[in-house]
């Protein structure tokens, strides 16, 4: 394992360590436990301690978009296996499972919408497609989104949740950092703002492109987001991790994000941004 | 898989072929160049073969950034510190004369005593690092000096601070501040590509790699430890993600791949340093042939359509 310790990714390695046995109703925080439709109701947030439950894609669009107006973009796209990738499976079966578990192509939904009627474009990820990681078609369909807010002139809004590059797709997971950091910068050359929303965990790759380099950086609160995982942190150093380790309170603490937003106020914040930077 | 590099590869030759006359000696180099390559990419190399390359990468004695840039540039003179909080010694920045015109460098740079590596942790930098590379990024773009820059590196080192100061933050502004430059820029890894920490000085015009090379999203040992949970099977590993320069050319994620003295670079310093020389002159000189206007927009076409859709 020695050699093991100079890994600095990421890669699924920080992916939030399911609650043991609980059942994902139960709150990992103080042990509450709720209904679906309550959860569904208090926008995953747990009611009692505020802890916030990880959002599937569809569901974050439905609890920020005006009704109905969520348009989807590029929803068939599929990945590659590229490298014919096999560790203990194949990367194929791999995605095919995700796909049936999740009703997902891929970790990352796209599409225009409206937040309190305000036109915006918006790239949503989704923990559960093989722990959010990117791959070629994650990249591609976030440029997609730049693209067509670009086209649309209005701000992107993103809303991360990633342990990082997809390992299976080897370097052209690497590659989707620059793809989507040039899409970004193509973006802002045609006048439009990125928003970032960053939902537990963002890490690894997605902190080290695109969502870093929002306009405007927010957290949700208790959001993991630190490029090199907490056990390889720890593992090379040695030392105790500060308690708040590479946390959404951490972050805003040492200058990284500009605010952390508890998930009830996140649609009305993302509209008072979307005011903020809109063309009007 | 098909073979699309190799389709694009036999495209160009055929073309360059027909122009001989156009250009004289330096297109003969492109199209021996070229032609190396494409056999290269006929040969495709063995997980032994990989697995040689992964330790090659790694030799203790293979050629670093400096060991480069003494027998490469004149009047070099190096710049330290992010004008912000330190100096980062695993990420060296300077001037240089490369063929007699200034030359902006950034290059990863690992220790050979333990010394020595110490003081450069294992060329593992801080984002204090990155914000210099950045610093010196818009110094060559304010200046028009062509940005060269030298990737060897196991990976950006995850520690408390590096967290604390924003390691993440800032590979992807270095990423985002070269995809801004108006000047040409060319990228070699000339040892460890590790993953962010790579990246974030090879968003370039042209990449290049070294024949031993190797560039990829995570370690043998760190892919190893997740996808097997076992870090013994780093082999395995490496075989499946492929780090090595002909896969990397094949993917099109490279543009070229710099040949070394057989058996590796650390056999001869000086025949390595003088390949690697050429190889970042003529592409400089290509890209001297873009508009300047235009390598921006050619650059990040490039970065745009990375990746394999099914």
């Amino acid at each position: 394992m020695a050699e093991a310790k100079i890994d600095v990714s990421i890669e699924h390695k920080q992916a939030p360590e399911p609650p043991q046995k609980k059942h994902p109703n139960t709150c990992p925080s103080c042990g509450s436990h709720y209904r679906d439709d309550e959860l569904a109701e208090s926008l995953r947030v747990c009611t009692h301690c505020g802890h916030h439950f990880p959002v599937k894609a569809h569901e974050r669009i439905e609890q920020l978009a005006d009704g109905g107006s969520f348009v989807e973009e590029a929803a068939d796209l599929r990945s590659a296996d590229p490298l014919g990738f096999f560790d203990l499976r194949a990367y194929n079966e791999r995605l095919a499972e995700a796909e049936i578990g999740t009703g997902l192509g891929d970790a990352l939904v796209i599409g225009s919408a409206a937040i309190e009627q305000l036109p915006c474009e918006l790239a949503v990820m989704d923990f559960s497609f093989m722990g959010g990681s990117m791959g070629s078609v994650t990249g591609e369909k976030f440029a997609r989104a730049c693209e067509s807010a670009a086209a649309a002139q209005v701000p992107l809004v993103s809303v991360s949740a990633s342990g990082g590059a997809r390992m299976q797709e080897g370097i052209l997971a690497l590659m989707q950092l620059p793809k989507t950091v040039v899409a970004v910068e193509e973006l802002h050359d045609a006048g439009c703002a990125l928003i970032s929303v960053m939902a537990h965990p963002t890490t690894g790759g997605l902190l080290a492109s695109f969502a870093s380099l929002g306009d405007v950086v927010i957290a949700e609160p208790g959001a993991l987001m630190s490029f090199a995982g907490p056990r390889v942190v720890a593992q090379t150093t040695r030392e105790k991790l500060p308690d708040d380790f590479g946390l959404a309170e951490s972050n805003l603490r040492f200058g990284h994000i500009d605010a952390i937003v508890p998930r009830p106020e996140l649609r009305s914040t993302l509209a008072r941004l979307l005011r903020l930077f809109g063309a009007e | 898989m098909p073979r699309d590099a190799e389709i694009r590869l036999r495209d160009r030759l055929s073309k360059l072929g027909g122009l001989d006359l156009l250009r004289g000696a330096r297109l003969s180099g492109e199209l021996d160049r070229l032609q190396r390559q494409l056999d290269r990419i006929e040969a495709e190399p063995t997980d032994e073969e990989i697995w040689s390359k992964v330790e090659l990468a790694r030799h203790e004695d293979r050629p670093y950034t400096l060991d480069y840039v003494e027998r490469l540039l004149e009047d070099w003179f190096e710049l330290h510190g992010d004008r912000g909080r330190a100096d980062d010694a695993a990420l060296v920045t300077g001037l240089g004369k490369l063929e007699g015109r200034t030359v902006a460098l950034i290059g990863h740079q690992k220790g050979r005593d333990i010394k020595e590596r110490t003081k450069r942790n294992f060329g593992m930098a801080y984002p204090e690092g990155y914000r210099k590379a950045m610093r010196v990024m818009a110094l060559a773009d304010q200046h028009g000096f062509p940005l060269v820059t030298l990737v060897d590196t196991p990976g950006a080192y995850p520690g408390i601070a590096a967290e604390q100061h924003g390691q993440g933050g800032a590979i992807a502004r270095s990423q985002a501040t070269m995809a801004r430059l108006d000047v040409p820029t060319v990228s070699c890894i000339i040892g460890e590509g590790g993953s962010g920490g790579a990246v974030a000085i090879a968003l370039a015009d042209t990449v290049l790699m070294q024949e031993n090379a190797i560039y990829s999203v995570i370690s043998p040992e760190g892919c190893a430890a997740i996808l097997w949970r076992d870090a013994g099977e780093k082999r395995k590993a490496a075989a499946a993600f492929k780090p090595d320069a002909t896969h990397c050319l094949e993917l099109g994620v490279i543009d070229g791949i710099v040949p070394e003295p057989a058996g590796g670079a650390q056999t001869s310093p000086d025949e390595a340093a003088r390949l690697l020389g050429a190889a970042i002159g003529d592409a400089l000189e290509e890209l001297d042939d873009v508009p300047r206007d235009e390598l921006r927009a050619r650059r990040r076409a490039k970065f745009r359509s990375m990746g394999v859709l099914a």
